[in-house]
């Protein structure tokens, strides 16, 4: 691990642009959540937008295992599916929590964001979960300051799930994000306040909580890529790329 | 896309402390507390200051981790 980047202005315009893609993506993928529609053709019209504005998907071809690279554009997790879910024909139905996770490249630059959406109407449990895991996002960009450790926003992140009951997966972390789609630092959602490296001004950053609604602990499928609880209760994800800046962190992938 | 979190770390032994216990500066710059692995400890494995380790990140805390492994 080496030091962490930070950006400058000019960089930080064209993730702007890479973020923007990515956050009108999931507004366009909200509207088209309904009962019935299947993973797979909510990916090929995530595909087509990000092509149309002149992005590419940066998870497509994304791995490590050069036999088994990601094949979708999003990653499209349904109830007990933590992340990393492959896009195919399955159908969403009524009452499922789908956790939808999109990255783009343009001009070199990568964003990343993901929201968890309810398909028609949820109950108890999973409204609760996604309100405490966007409500823990907020929390924790709000520790995206410059001054402020890393490990703040995980601490923060962790206890405001916490408080309510939820746990915060261990095994994957947010990262930095650049020209590259990780980079240093790893960002995990839990951890000790005034701790971790110190937080620079322009530094950019991908947090996301990842918060089950039993236990921490997660399996991965025998895709190599879908993460699940395993306990399989649900799970919820939500992300957005940030800048640190000295007073409030700036949102890149801010919609509206 | 979510990362893969980071179970083993490697770091620096920068002081050994009582019952086995050493701070580890790790190479992304934080320093952690940790002890020695049990199977390290049968060996008879010997860790000074200066040598290079990896290190298992507790999942639980994250200034605290298990060296399993000093480079020679």
């Amino acid at each position: 691990m080496g030091k962490i980047p930070t950006k400058t202005a000019a960089e930080i315009a064209l993730m702007r642009e890479s973020c923007r893609i990515v956050a009108e993506v999931l507004a366009l993928i909200g509207f088209r959540i309904v009962p019935g529609v299947s993973a797979g053709e909510l990916d090929v019209i995530a595909e087509e937008y990000i092509r149309s504005q002149g992005g590419t998907p940066a998870f497509k071809g994304y791995g490590h295992d050069p036999s088994n690279l990601f094949p979708g554009t999003l990653c499209v997790s349904v109830d007990d599916e933590v992340v990393h879910g492959i896009p195919d024909g399955r159908k969403l139905q009524e009452g499922q929590v789908v956790s939808v996770d999109v990255g783009v490249k343009k001009n070199g630059w990568f964003g990343d964001g993901a929201r968890t959406f309810a398909v028609g109407k949820v109950l108890g449990e999973k409204v609760r979960l996604l309100r405490a895991t966007e409500e823990a996002l907020a929390k924790g960009i709000e520790c995206a300051r410059a001054g402020c450790r890393l490990h703040d926003i995980s601490a923060r992140v962790q206890e405001h799930v916490e408080r309510q009951g939820f746990s915060v997966v261990r095994d994957l972390v947010g990262h930095g994000i650049g020209r590259n789609l990780h980079e240093e630092p790893s960002i995990p959602n839990y951890g000790t306040p005034g701790t971790g490296p110190l937080l620079k001004e322009g530094m950019v950053l991908a947090i996301e909580p990842m918060v089950n609604a039993g236990s921490y602990h997660v399996k991965l499928g025998s895709d190599g890529w879908t993460v699940r609880t395993r306990d399989g209760r649900p799970s919820a994800h939500f992300e957005h790329t940030v800048v640190v800046r000295e007073h409030e962190a700036e949102i890149l992938t801010h919609h509206g | 896309m979510a990362k893969q979190g980071p179970i083993k770390v490697d770091g620096v032994i920068t002081d050994t402390l009582p019952n086995a216990m050493f701070k580890v500066s790790l190479d992304s710059g934080h320093e952690i507390l940790a002890h020695i692995s049990g199977k390290m400890r049968m060996n008879f494995i010997k860790i000074l200051v200066g040598d290079k380790v990896t290190v298992e990140l507790s999942p639980y805390d994250l200034t605290k981790g298990r060296i399993t492994y000093r480079y020679k």
